[in-house]
């Protein structure tokens, strides 16, 4: 769902309140965090989706990584995840549903957790995704709230997502496709292990509501103004090409509409606007750090072999969540 | 010269992009004319068209936007693979023609002088690339005027013939448009902010 409408909806429910939430749906964060005791945190998320590409096991590999995300941005180590499954059976092969959830498995693995159950139910069109619990110290949570004046922003991905997943369905720019693919399966647990490292104030990562939707979250949690380098942006291959000529998803639109808060530099041109606001799927880790450490990170995570990280922005001063993006 | 209509209502993106880009792709030279139904398709289609290189002008009938192009000699799409084909005459000027008329002072004269100034645009190289037509100037567009004939060569050699709807409704006209196209202010401004322009 769009920002906008998904957040009308919450309002009308009563907030529950209990001393060991030390991260609950209030704040607009990644995932929800329950003190156990002093030293463990449980850190809780759930995400699935239909189909991104066609492949059911890169599919199953892409849903994993973005659900495991969410563990990431909190700075937890994911343990255990359920599979949510929805399949039209009959419709199609077994052979698809064993290829997406082979996918979720050997990403889960890689995570270094474990797929302890899940539910299945008959649906029309496929989903999948999983719910995941992690561990962190109550005391190391990092949250989108913390962001503060002379923070620099370091993103650890490419953006660009949405539009190749419609470049695809197009059958247009294969090599920016692929590249999109390969970004989204890839897991943000090399970023935020080199991330520890460092003074993070706050973190999230890119998903739905785009580059921008997330940048107003952390902006307007922390109370904070942001400015983003859009020259800086990191960006996947043909994105722009395929942005220009008009393969900009729906969700961007919803976004854009949704973002009052954003000014634009006018020698920002279209397509790059529309890069900041298009949905991501498993997009990266966003980081705000202290001024001085923003490049050391960028390099410490290149080094470690992400080669889409990029310092993207600062926070200017205090705020309502303003972002001018030049 | 050939006339498409590539209707895309009740498709979602980037599939009326895709019908699109084939219809350019198939046509040789000519008005394409895309109807869709939602504002995101609407904004995708204008995005394809000014990526390939070609003027759109977008109209709202009753929720549904027809987004309309030409494909001429000096508008080839901008597709990697298609051949270009030169075309010395193709010009960059556009004239923003704001009356019936040309020049102030007597009417008569005004009237000699626009039917001049039209005609003598069929022998100028290279020739224009617009020809925006605004507040009376779209009565010379309509069935009646006297440089109807003019115009028609032009639009017919590639000349874009674009005529603003709000003045067409004023005046009543919008039925008896003999020549070129419906556009809006959105259309105009972008137009003359990218191209050299001269207003009459």
């Amino acid at each position: 769902m769009g920002p906008g409408d998904l957040a009308g909806i919450l309002r009308q429910l009563p907030v529950m309140h209990n001393p060991n939430v030390l991260v609950g749906i209030t704040t607009s964060d990644d995932a929800g965090v329950y003190k156990l005791n002093e030293t463990t945190a449980l850190v809780q998320t759930v995400d699935f989706f239909t189909p991104i590409v066609d492949d059911p096991y890169l599919f199953g590999q892409i849903a994993a990584a973005n659900s495991l995300s969410d563990i990431y941005a909190m700075g937890a180590m994911p343990l255990t995840a359920l599979n949510l499954v929805a399949f039209p059976q009959g419709k199609l092969a077994g052979e698809v549903l064993l290829a997406i959830l082979q996918g979720g498995r050997d990403k889960v693995a890689e995570a270094g957790a474990v797929i302890i159950g899940g539910h299945t139910i008959d649906d029309d069109e496929p989903k999948y995704g999983l719910a995941v619990t992690g561990i962190t110290h109550p005391n190391k949570v990092w949250t989108n709230a913390g962001a503060q004046p002379g923070d620099a922003l370091v993103l650890t991905k490419a953006l660009g997502t949405g539009i190749l997943a419609s470049a695809d369905r197009a059958s247009l720019f294969p090599e920016g496709v692929a590249a999109a693919a390969a970004s989204m399966a890839a897991l943000n647990a090399v970023a935020a292990q080199i991330a520890s490292d460092f003074s993070v104030h706050a973190c999230t990562d890119i998903t739905g509501f785009g580059l921008l939707g997330h940048v107003f979250e952390m902006a307007a949690g922390s109370n904070v103004s942001i400015v983003i380098n859009s020259q800086a942006l990191p960006l996947l291959p043909d994105a722009a090409e395929a942005a220009a000529m008009g393969l900009v998803p729906a969700g961007a639109y919803a976004n854009r509409n949704y973002l009052q808060t954003v000014t634009f530099a006018d020698s920002v041109k279209e397509n790059i606007r529309d890069i900041c606001f298009d949905p991501q799927t498993s997009g990266g880790l966003l980081f705000a750090v202290p001024g001085h450490q923003g490049e050391a990170l960028a390099v410490a995570l290149a080094n470690a072999g992400l080669v889409d990280v990029n310092v993207i922005g600062q926070v200017t001063a205090q705020g309502e969540g303003d972002i001018y993006v030049r | 010269m050939s006339d498409r209509v590539i209707d895309c209502r009740g498709m979602v993106c980037p599939q009326p992009v895709i019908n699109t880009k084939r219809a350019i792709e198939a046509a040789n030279a000519g008005r394409i004319t895309v109807i869709v139904d939602n504002q995101v398709a609407k904004t995708n289609v204008a995005k394809f068209a000014a990526a390939s290189g070609l003027g759109a002008a977008i109209e709202e009938q009753g929720g549904h936007y027809y987004i309309t192009m030409m494909k001429g000699a000096e508008q080839q799409p901008a597709a990697p693979a298609a051949p270009v084909v030169a075309d010395d005459d193709a010009g960059s000027q556009v004239y923003l023609i704001t009356q019936n008329t040309m020049g102030h002072g007597s009417p008569e004269l005004g009237q000699v002088l626009i039917k001049a100034f039209i005609t003598t645009l069929l022998e100028i190289k290279p020739r224009p690339a617009a020809l925006l037509l605004i507040n009376s100037g779209v009565k010379l567009a309509v069935q009646g005027s006297p440089v109807i004939e003019p115009l028609q060569i032009l639009a017919e050699r590639g000349v874009t013939v674009l005529s603003c709807g709000t003045c067409l409704d004023y005046y009543q006209l919008q039925s008896q448009l003999a020549v070129g196209d419906i556009t809006n202010m959105y259309t105009i401004v972008e137009t003359i902010s990218h191209k050299k322009t001269v207003t009459i």
